[in-house]
């Protein structure tokens, strides 16, 4: 839809993508980049490689076989619980926000904010280990006082994209949260 | 502004006819609950919507008309537009499908313009003239665009009547908090309208409804004969636990030694406990609302998994011959941890690990001890012959489940190694003495005195003979601490090793008492029964209809399953945090598996 390039905090390639499924509902979705498969091999390589040293010294060999064992479960609890593949961000006027991130493996989850409870959606900034970043997010309503924020959901936390990417989002959602 | 109509799904493909539901005041949205199909006579409509209202307590009105594409359109148009007058209505939606779309088209009449709905009908039939001329359906929607969007949310009506929507609100709400949600709203109004899908199509009424039991109404007779039998059931169970609070009442059970030992037996404990449960259950009336209910299936799943394990641990202890075996392995047993405690008190009595002790006192606390251990090993010869009947009886009790048999076990521990109990008090005893010796003769070596009225160290002249008695005890107690604190500290070891295993014991117990195991199968098996919320989605954008969204459940996520349906249970583990725990150990105030009065109220 779109050919700008972004990127996220650490400079590695995302995609954006805009679908705007009528006037006043839209769906980002944020992509991050795959699995590189030399990480892969290189954390398998450093794990049995210690299993083989270890096997070299004790002479057991339910060491490698539990090396083998924790390669396999760690890489399925990574692609499970860990790496997510792409996160969207669907605004519904006057209906609500819905979020949702989908790991490597096919799990989704999904937290949709009715609009009564919503106060805006803004660009905030963070102090990330020993840099600043921007990230966006919705700021909920508190119930008992109207001015107030009770709360604040960071979207696209995993993917973390640069400023010009969520400007563009930040615009959109704008638009539409103007409208209704 | 944003029309939001909640649309079931089971009526997608239903005759045209009127659509009967519920405008929710203040979010601008409709929630359809079922179609009422044609030949009717509007005096029946309202009067069976009446009818509903009253039973069910939902606002039912007459939303709009519904139609499937037709060969006469001619006399349609017309025909829908009278019915918005006889059924009066702040807005009148006219949904209506067309061939070759999947989309619906909605059109709002407002009463007050209804001249120019008039006129917008016919610039729709120019399009539709247009329409068949060239075959392309795409302006219709546009026309009223503008002025009102239409969202269509698909619901599947059988999934949102029978979730729960969490976190739980009970039907009194706060005044001070504003009305509940729109979904939770919708929610309800669905839950609530239960008589509205009473009728299904094999009803001779004069009226013809689709919702989503229309097909038939669900139901199994395993449930209902269930159901049935369960009265009866209820009854028996209530009056046994009748006699049986009647017996636990009698006075000789409320005596003094009897009670105190009786709340400190965790046999005890779970029977009064199991009783409450059996309370709740057979309780006479019928559970109200989401959380009753699943309080008592809770409770009742918990039970029979309980007598499940326990009858299988019956099972295995009584076909092989497994009970003898442990009769005489635990003689032989609490023998040996007799004979090792001797021989660890030998070696406290010579120099253990080469230091060197105060020889007097710590020939005096060994024999001590060890006569004490020649009490203990004569008390066991005596109740060897007994011990294998006391384990064929006891293991009855695991019928009644396993948490019995556990919580039994954990007694039969607590009274066996009794002596190591006895061991750690006398040793507690003799070390608080010391160091409370000490710190308020350490005071008066400083000239100070510990105010009881005032709760504080207040300075204090001392007389020259106290001040040198006082010097005097305060050397020898420091001299006879280490011995003290040896003993202390071993006996303490052995008794923390016991508590630990009780308290696995107890924590076990625990678990099965309080696990919410019903929950959890809801969860897995009927994801929809326990909602976190909704999600949504897009179904089709064609260009010129409204939009679809469909909504579906966001099923609970499992640990907030267990935190909102965990029974409540009577904590038998002690609530000190580990600090307490280990000033209390340092200063050798007492410590016990159960929970501890706190009388001390200052």
């Amino acid at each position: 839809m779109d050919d700008e390039a972004f990127a996220d905090i650490s400079g590695k390639a995302i995609s954006l993508d805009c679908q705007s499924h009528s006037s006043f509902c839209r769906e980002f979705t944020v992509s991050s980049p795959k699995v590189s498969i030399s990480k892969v091999l290189g954390y398998t390589c450093v794990v049995w490689l210690l299993a083989y040293t270890v096997f070299f010294f004790t002479e057991n060999t339910a060491v490698l076989s539990s090396a083998i064992f924790i390669t396999l479960v760690g890489m399925v609890l990574h692609i499970h619980f860990v790496k997510v593949d792409h996160e969207s961000l669907l605004v519904i006027g006057s209906l609500g926000i819905q979020v949702s991130s989908s790991y490597a493996s096919g799990r989704e989850t999904t937290t949709f904010i009715e609009m009564s409870k919503i106060k805006d959606i803004v660009i905030n900034e963070a102090i990330y280990m020993h840099q600043i970043i921007y990230y966006l997010c919705v700021l909920l309503k508190d119930p008992s006082e109207p001015n107030a924020v009770s709360s604040v959901v960071p979207l696209f936390q995993s993917s973390k994209p640069r400023l010009n990417c969520l400007v563009k989002v930040y615009k959109s959602c704008q638009e539409i949260l103007s409208k209704c | 502004m944003v029309l939001k109509i909640f649309f079931p799904q089971c009526c997608n493909r239903a005759d045209s006819g009127l659509l009967v539901g519920r405008w929710i005041t203040g979010h601008d949205s409709a929630v359809v609950l079922a179609v009422i199909h044609y030949p009717f006579i509007p005096g029946q409509v309202k009067q069976y919507l009446q009818q509903v209202q009253a039973q069910s307590g939902v606002e039912l009105s007459v939303l709009g008309s519904w139609s499937l594409p037709t060969e006469s359109q001619e006399g349609m148009e017309s025909f829908l537009r009278d019915l918005s007058t006889i059924f009066p209505q702040e807005r009148w939606l006219q949904v209506s499908r067309q061939i070759g779309k999947t989309g619906f088209n909605c059109d709002v009449l407002n009463p007050a313009q209804n001249g120019r709905a008039a006129q917008r009908e016919a610039k729709k039939k120019k399009g539709e003239e247009d329409e068949k001329s060239d075959g392309y359906a795409g302006h219709k929607g546009n026309n009223n665009e503008e002025e009102e969007k239409v969202i269509f949310i698909h619901y599947e009506q059988r999934n949102v009547m029978l979730s729960q929507l969490h976190p739980i609100e009970n039907g009194v709400s706060d005044p001070k908090t504003d009305a509940p949600s729109e979904l939770r709203q919708m929610f309800q109004t669905v839950a609530s309208s239960q008589p509205l899908f009473f009728l299904d199509k094999y009803d001779d009424g004069p009226l013809k409804l689709t919702h989503w039991q229309s097909e038939g109404r669900e139901a199994s007779i395993i449930a209902e004969l269930f159901k049935q039998a369960s009265v009866p059931l209820c009854r028996l169970i209530s009056w046994l636990l009748s006699i049986w609070v009647w017996v636990c009442n009698i006075w000789v059970f409320s005596l003094y030694p009897l009670r105190f030992l009786a709340s400190k037996l965790s046999t005890c404990v779970q029977l009064s406990y199991r009783t409450e449960h059996m309370k709740t259950l057979s309780s006479p009336k019928p559970a109200t609302d989401h959380t009753d209910f699943m309080r008592k299936a809770t409770i009742m799943v918990s039970f029979l998994v309980d007598v499940a394990l326990g009858v299988l641990l019956i099972l295995w202890l009584y076909r092989d011959n497994h009970i003898p075996m442990l009769a005489n392995a635990l003689v032989p047993a609490a023998d040996h941890v007799a004979k090792e405690l001797e021989e660890l008190l030998q070696w406290l009595m010579g120099a253990p690990a080469g230091l060197k002790m105060n020889r007097a006192l710590d020939q005096v606390l060994g024999r001590f001890f060890l006569y004490h251990i020649h009490l203990w090993i004569s008390y066991i010869r005596l109740m060897s012959p007994f011990i294998e009947g006391i384990l064929w009886y006891g293991g009855l009790s695991a019928c009644f489940g396993l948490t019995f048999a556990l919580s039994l076990f954990s007694d039969m521990v607590a009274l066996l190694t009794f002596h190591i109990y006895c061991f750690y008090v006398y040793g507690a005893r003799l070390y608080c003495l010391k160091i409370y010796g000490l710190s308020s003769l350490w005071r008066l070596f400083r000239g100070k005195k510990w105010n009881v009225l005032r709760q504080r160290v207040d300075s204090c002249s001392y007389d020259l003979d106290q001040l040198f008695i006082g010097t005097l005890l305060f050397t020898i107690l420091l001299f006879l601490l280490p011995t003290t604190a040896l003993y202390y500290l071993v006996f303490t070891l052995l008794r923390l090793v016991v508590v630990l295993f009780q308290g696995v014991l107890h924590l076990s117990v625990d678990f099965i008492n309080s696990f919410p195991l019903f929950a959890l199968g809801l969860r897995v098996c009927r994801p929809y029964r326990l909602a976190e919320g909704v999600k949504f989605r897009v179904l089709c954008d064609e260009p010129g209809t409204a939009l679809h969204l469909q909504m579906e459940m966001n099923p609970l996520k499992f640990n907030t399953v267990v935190q909102t349906y965990r029974t409540p249970t009577y904590s038998c583990y002690p609530k000190d945090s580990w600090a307490t725990l280990v000033k209390k150990l340092f200063v050798g105030e007492l410590i016990y598996p159960w929970k501890h009065k706190s009388t001390k109220t200052d």
